[in-house]
């Protein structure tokens, strides 16, 4: 099989940086998104002998010897047997230029949930339409989701443009569709791209029933679109996930060693810096930033490091370190919009169990606020229940201070999510809105 | 800014070492799954980076059985040495003794009879996660794998009701007897995996690397032709799953691409002689890493039918 992919000269060996690029597709049923990721793999060259031999033999059983791409993705059993998927699946591939990590998210209303799930780590979602029926209400759907959950990049697929007579007219309808509700979002670039998954027309070949579209085919684009980085550098924040104390009695070295391990969800750090220590307000100076590999001058969102300050102060997981500039908000009272999850409505009174960063606290839902209406997406304030699937802003008290930022700044330290006490379920998705007032730099020497 | 960034390989390590400090600080007895294979080798150095200058806060867990290749043996219990590391081996012939398990009649492979036997040492140990070295990329049914994969108090998987999974905020939270297994690797490619050994410069077993083999031909596969049966006295662990008369045996270069045990991993013919080599060969590569597996081959859903019983 000749293959664009399977010379080794074109692939990554490791000695070029090669980015990574997160996807994840959604739609409604029958939309064709597993069609769609089957075929990126197919004409890709991605999809293996062996992958290709079970898919002809399941053809053969239950396809009346039609290969079905959504096969490769669909990998219970149940969502063979009906023609569904009912998880995210992920799937991996690489071309010469980047490496995919795509999420398949299902499309119907009952596993909402799980587009979510499939696209908080995104840098790039797609939305598939299909072309006869147009904009549908899980096409609206999946795009304010892509928009709540800060997706820098969509791209509107409008899918089986073939059963339309590949209708020019018919693809701009829709895109107008589209872009009548657009600006009501809060989504900096979307690409709109006629195709067909099921025959490969504009995935990775450009199709020869398109002349009218000048644009990228889907490929092409998710290998050029610039990702600049999706990571926060403003403002250092370092969540405290495990304290290292190696307190080896038989290395004197390690005997007083004692580390701060963390992802960094925010920001540079740089040895001699000084740092401040969240909700405690101690103060101190990062001594070293040590790694396995050696020791760094500075490290950066999202690097896992270990640092070691120069005053022995009390520290736990679930406090924040920060530097001196771009302050969070510190508080126990606040707002967020949440997804909720939950097979039970959001209560108002009830206590959650919140994971946010690398702290659990309990908090109670004080009050929820409005239910975003996914017609126009407009917040109706009369709502008195949030069920599951639905989107809407909630106040809440946590029982210790939250140290965040507003989601749409930071995804990192700006996210949450609620657990329900008991069963352990997680309930919701939720996301901060900025704070109103930020933690000041009490002490005078706190500034560099 | 631009010196600001990760390339693929330390944006997937970085997320793995983040994986494993949560493992530490949000379970009480926590393990790591050590078989000595390839990703559970990558599984340690992520747990070094994480872990340095403390010793691993978790012990290793091995479920043997009986079938295994010595050189995977030797070179696990050297490495978990290497590491300060304690390594706890349970076997399918002692879940025998204890009647833990019972052989299946007519079935030569123990692979499904590591289920009762992990499950048993997760009790014993009272051990709360097992961090595991699957890949999404294996398999289909491991395709809709969590990070944080929620097993219920009889150890099993429920693949229409796992826990929604956001950002990297993992609901680790248990009730008693339930636990949880968590895979760092979930995002990695088996061409991630040969690339990260080759820039830690990790030493691997050396049966991943070319070497001449006594091979039979059974199920499209070149079988490893097992070692003698020594102990005349006790029955031959291996019987069923010799050469028969009609299967010639043919000595042949070859590798392993992965690591069941003798009874189920097909050899492939390699000149493979070095990382690089490998990481050629897998980019060159037109059937997928499981291909060689007849544990997989089974059924269509064969993997999904162990997961839910508690299998990895």
């Amino acid at each position: 099989m000749p293959s664009r992919f399977s010379n080794p000269d074109l692939r990554s060996t490791g000695s070029h940086p090669i980015e990574l690029l997160r996807f994840n597709t959604c739609g409604s049923v029958d939309d064709g998104k597993s069609t769609l990721i089957g075929r990126l793999l197919y004409d890709s060259k991605s999809i293996m002998e062996d992958q290709m031999e079970a898919l002809e033999r399941s053809a053969d059983i239950t396809g009346g010897g039609q290969i079905n791409l959504a096969n490769l993705t669909d990998g219970l059993r149940a969502e063979r047997e009906q023609g569904i998927t009912i998880d995210v699946a992920y799937r991996y591939f690489a071309t010469p230029r980047r490496k995919f990590i795509v999420a398949d998210t299902p499309g119907h209303v009952q596993y909402t949930r799980n587009m979510v799930t499939g696209a908080s780590t995104a840098n790039l979602s797609i939305v598939l339409v299909d072309a006869r029926l147009g904009v549908i209400e899980q096409s609206r759907r999946h795009t304010y989701i892509a928009s709540l959950l800060r997706i820098p990049h969509l791209v509107i697929a409008v899918n089986k443009m073939d059963l339309v007579g590949w209708s020019e007219n018919r693809f701009r309808e829709i895109r107008e569709e589209f872009e009548s509700f657009l600006p009501l979002l809060d989504i900096k670039d979307v690409k709109f791209i006629p195709m067909s998954a099921l025959n490969g027309d504009n995935v990775v070949e450009p199709s020869s029933h398109t002349p009218w579209y000048a644009g990228p085919t889907l490929l092409g684009h998710l290998e050029s679109v610039h990702i600049a980085s999706d990571w926060n550098l403003h403002g250092f924040r370092l969540p405290v996930q495990w304290v290292n104390r190696p307190n080896n009695p038989r290395d004197p070295k390690l005997h007083d060693f004692r580390g701060v391990s963390g992802q960094i969800a925010g920001g540079v750090v740089k040895t001699g810096q000084k740092i401040m220590v969240l909700p405690s307000g101690h103060r101190s100076t990062v001594k070293e930033i040590w790694t396995y590999d050696g020791p760094l001058q500075e490290a950066f969102c999202p690097q896992s490091v270990t640092l070691v300050l120069e005053h022995d102060i009390d520290i736990s997981r679930g406090d924040m370190l920060i530097g001196s500039e771009n302050m969070p908000g510190m508080n126990t009272d606040l707002r967020a919009r949440v997804c909720w999850m939950g097979q039970r409505p959001i209560q108002c009174g009830k206590k959650y169990l919140l994971k946010h960063t690398t702290q659990t606290v309990q908090a109670v839902v004080t009050c929820l606020e409005n239910r975003i209406s996914m017609d126009n997406f407009s917040a109706d304030t009369a709502a008195t229940e949030l069920a599951m699937n639905d989107i809407g802003e909630i106040r809440f008290r946590a029982a210790k201070p939250l140290i965040f930022d507003g989601y749409a700044n930071n995804r990192m330290t700006g996210a949450f999510i609620l657990i329900e006490q008991g069963s352990h379920h997680t309930l919701a998705a939720g996301m901060l809105l900025p704070p109103t007032e930020l933690v000041k730099a009490e002490y005078e020497d706190f500034t560099i | 800014m631009n010196s600001y960034h990760l390339d693929h390989l330390q944006y997937l390590e970085t997320e793995a070492i983040h994986v494993l400090r949560e493992v530490a600080a949000e379970f009480e007895r926590p393990a790591i799954l050590f078989s000595g294979g390839k990703d559970s080798i990558c599984i340690l150095r992520l747990a070094e980076k994480a872990f340095r200058p403390s010793e691993i806060p978790m012990p290793f867990l091995n479920v043997e059985t009986g079938h295994e290749f010595p050189e995977l043996i030797e070179f696990r219990d050297r490495r978990a040495k290497q590491l300060g590391a304690r390594l706890i081996v349970r076997t399918v012939d002692e879940a025998f003794a204890k009647g833990l398990a019972a052989p299946t009649p007519g079935q030569i492979s123990r692979n499904q009879l590591q289920i009762p036997v992990l499950l048993a040492a997760i009790e014993e140990f009272r051990f709360d996660c097992c961090i595991g070295g699957a890949r999404r990329d294996e398999e289909k049914a491991r395709a809709k794998e969590r990070f944080f994969s929620f097993r219920d108090a009889f150890g099993q998987w429920d693949p229409k009701n796992q826990r929604p999974e956001i950002w990297n905020l993992y609901n680790a939270r248990l009730n008693q007897g339930e636990n949880m297994r968590v895979f760092p690797l979930s995002n990695w490619t088996e061409m991630d995996v040969w690339e990260y050994i080759q820039r830690e410069k990790l030493e691997v077993p050396t049966i991943y690397f070319s070497h001449s083999r006594e091979c039979f031909r059974r199920g499209g596969q070149w079988l490893p032709v097992p070692t003698a049966h020594a102990d005349t006295t006790k029955p031959d662990p291996y019987a069923g799953a010799r050469p028969k008369p009609s299967e010639a045996v043919k000595s042949l270069v070859v590798r392993v691409r992965t690591i069941a045990d003798m009874i189920s991993t097909g050899m492939i013919e390699s000149p493979a002689e070095s990382v690089d080599d490998i990481i050629a060969e897998v980019a060159a590569a037109r059937v997928t890493e499981r291909g060689t597996r007849a544990d997989d081959k089974a059924s269509e859903a064969a993997m999904e039918d162990r997961k839910k019983a508690g299998y990895f």
